[in-house]
């Protein structure tokens, strides 16, 4: 192992490496607490390889940028946290029916309104799901450890070409600020989707909205060879305002089916000791460690616990969740918001009522304290 | 070419009303390009929303028909990955200086090399009328049923100040003038505006009884005066129309460009 390659750094750091691994070459942002390290590292890694670096007036301009770069062939990135995800909101959506590639990070903060910018929360869960407006297919991934917060966002922009969609990296302030040890993989070691193009050539005919047999659009460089029309209302397959309940109806679907019908291909997840697990964690970013530590812990006694630790969160991977929940007979969800994944986990399962909550939302990361406190009030046991 | 090689014809009819300014401004914007000779391929046109903001779809470029008020950012995107290419931004009077006042200014403040045409017809059309940052004190609209007690925004003074290196105006009425003064937007290297006063008589016209298009378009033959002309010395209330600004100054672009340089031997 090459020694250059280990580094001791904090997860807002881990992602730009990993995004300048995936290939990323313009990103635009707006400083917010608690991800602006991402826009500072970013300011001097993408000129040095020629990429381009933009602090815009606003979030909201932030977003339209970076669709903008996309659109003319650029891997492309954003960062923010809570207040500027929601000024994202709307452009997000036009990324979704324009169908264009792009990552937005999300350091989750504590909420809502301006909240409580340092201090780590997990509660922006459905607005990365819900947030824009109007029925719509969404992916977002998160990680519990910097390893992983280098893969997932390799992941995400991969999943952003594949998919021709937004991706949400739904990192929180723990991960982005925490420093551990992160080992960058040689290039190759992770795949790197690039970008589909089109093989239709100059004068015949492209049309940038017909997907192939596969449901993949191939995608034409804005200032390239092939001129067409790129809008935010339902259109054709020419790209093409189009009001006709026919063409409403199938655009719709398609941007829906092509990610919910992939909810399987799409889901990460890691899991620990759920083989026998009688108790199921079911987990994510910063709360995941507190719950492996308590799940480690505890199996030293004896006590069959288990992790179910996921990292895409959207589409919610309810068919794995059923799966490795189908023995437990109690599964408890660590997370530090009101139950956003609960609700999610409960529809998921066979018996809802052996779905519990075991969070924090007071700022503070849920200790594995917290957590057995919490599993004895589970178990009739008092504090 | 002929008019029609710049045109999508599929795109036809187009939705404005009749008598509306914006086709004499998608006319002047074909002519422009034409005398210029620039290839279609190597024009991006991005828009917002509004009734100005479909000019984008009836034009054969590149064009990106984004959301309410964020043209300009999204054209800062493309114009900062490819700086080659020319971008044209149409907008509406609401689109470029209500929701997209901030984009504005943040534009021209960076002078970005991009033409901004903002077509003022000072009223909300698409949604029915409703008074804009341009209507003027006193005008009537769906939304000011007792006059108006905004103040309007001097697009030419507000464009100068946040920065913009090309600033002019012109009206619909002025056809022979308009694709020259867009022509010289186009080919300056900056940020440009271009204001074009633009008549809506379906809903403005009709608020303010202002009568039909040719009476509109009459009216800014009479309120507009050549800059510096004797007509505007003795009557101020004119509003003066031409190139106001034309000045070199360091282009966005080329700045970034010499980050890269800077950045890449390590300094």
């Amino acid at each position: 192992m090459n020694e250059k390659n280990i580094k001791f750094i904090q997860g807002n750091e881990v992602c730009v490496e990993a995004a300048l691994y995936a290939g990323l070459n313009f990103f635009a942002g707006y400083p917010i607490t608690p991800s602006t390290e991402i826009a500072e590292h970013l300011s001097v890694r993408l000129p040095q390889i020629g990429g381009r670096f933009l602090q815009m007036e606003d979030e909201i301009a932030s977003i339209c940028a970076i669709i903008g770069a996309s659109l003319t062939g650029n891997k492309v990135m954003t960062a923010t946290s809570g207040p500027g995800f929601s000024l994202m909101q709307e452009a997000l959506g036009y990324a979704v029916m324009a169908e264009i590639p792009c990552v937005i990070v999300n350091v989750q903060r504590g909420g809502p309104s301006t909240g409580n910018p340092t201090h780590v929360s997990q509660g922006d869960v459905n607005q990365a799901r819900w947030g824009t407006h109007g029925d719509h297919a969404i992916i977002a991934l998160t990680a519990s450890n910097h390893q992983d917060v280098f893969s997932v966002t390799v992941d995400a922009f991969n999943l952003a070409e594949t998919y021709r969609t937004p991706v949400i990296l739904l990192f929180d302030e723990i991960i982005g600020h925490m420093r551990e040890r992160l080992v960058i993989p040689e290039k190759g070691e992770l795949p790197v989707v690039e970008r589909l193009r089109t093989s239709v050539k100059r004068g015949v005919d492209y049309h940038p909205y017909l997907p192939r047999e596969d449901g993949r659009l191939p995608m034409s460089d804005f200032g390239g060879i092939h001129r067409y029309n790129v809008t935010g209302l339902f259109h054709d397959m020419w790209g093409f305002p189009s009001s006709d309940p026919a063409v409403v109806h199938g655009l719709l679907r398609h941007l829906v089916d092509k990610i919910m019908n992939n909810e399987n291909a799409i889901a990460r997840y890691k899991e620990y000791f759920l083989e026998d697990a009688r108790t199921v964690f079911v987990s994510y970013g910063s709360s995941a460690r507190s719950a492996l530590h308590v799940v480690k812990n505890r199996r030293a006694r004896g006590e069959s616990l288990g992790l179910l630790e996921l990292q895409t969160l959207w589409p919610f991977p309810a068919q794995i969740v059923r799966e490795k929940c189908a023995k437990a007979t109690s599964i408890i969800v660590v997370e530090m918001n009101m139950g956003q994944v609960l609700q999610q986990v409960k529809m998921a399962v066979d018996k809802p009522e052996n779905v519990y909550l075991a969070n924090s939302i007071d700022g503070a990361l849920i200790t594995p304290t917290d957590i057995r406190n919490i599993m004895r009030l589970i178990r009739g046991m008092g504090v | 070419m002929a008019t029609k090689d710049y045109i999508r014809e599929r795109f036809f009819p187009h939705m404005w009303c009749p008598g509306c300014g914006h086709g004499i401004v998608l006319n002047g914007l074909i002519r422009a390009v034409e005398q210029l000779g620039i290839d279609k391929s190597n024009i991006v046109m991005v828009s917002g929303i509004g009734c100005s903001s479909r000019i984008s779809g009836y034009l054969d470029f590149h064009t990106l028909h984004t959301v309410h008020g964020r043209a300009l950012a999204f054209a800062t995107g493309i114009k900062m990955s490819r700086p080659e290419l020319n971008v044209i931004v149409p907008m509406g009077d609401g689109d470029a200086l209500a929701i997209g006042g901030n984009h504005f200014i943040h534009a021209a403040r960076r002078n970005i090399d991009m033409t901004a045409i903002i077509m003022n017809n000072r009223i909300y059309g698409m949604t029915g009328g409703q008074y804009s940052p341009l209507s003027g004190y006193g005008t009537l609209a769906t939304t000011a049923p007792y006059t108006n007690i905004d103040h309007s925004f001097d697009i030419v003074e507000l464009a100068k100040a946040a920065g913009a290196t090309f600033v002019a105006r012109t009206t619909t009425y002025h056809a022979q003038q308009l694709p020259d003064i867009i022509k010289e937007a186009i080919t300056h290297k900056g940020f440009s505006v271009v204001e074009i006063l633009s008549q809506c008589p379906t809903y403005f016209g009709r608020k303010n009884k202002e009568g039909g298009a040719v009476e509109m378009m009459e009216r800014m033959k009479d309120n507009t005066t050549p800059i510096g002309s004797k007509a505007k010395q003795e009557n101020q209330s004119l509003i003066e129309r031409g190139i106001f600004i034309k000045k070199d100054m360091p282009e966005y672009c080329s700045e970034y460009g010499k980050i890269i340089e800077r950045a890449m031997k390590g300094k």
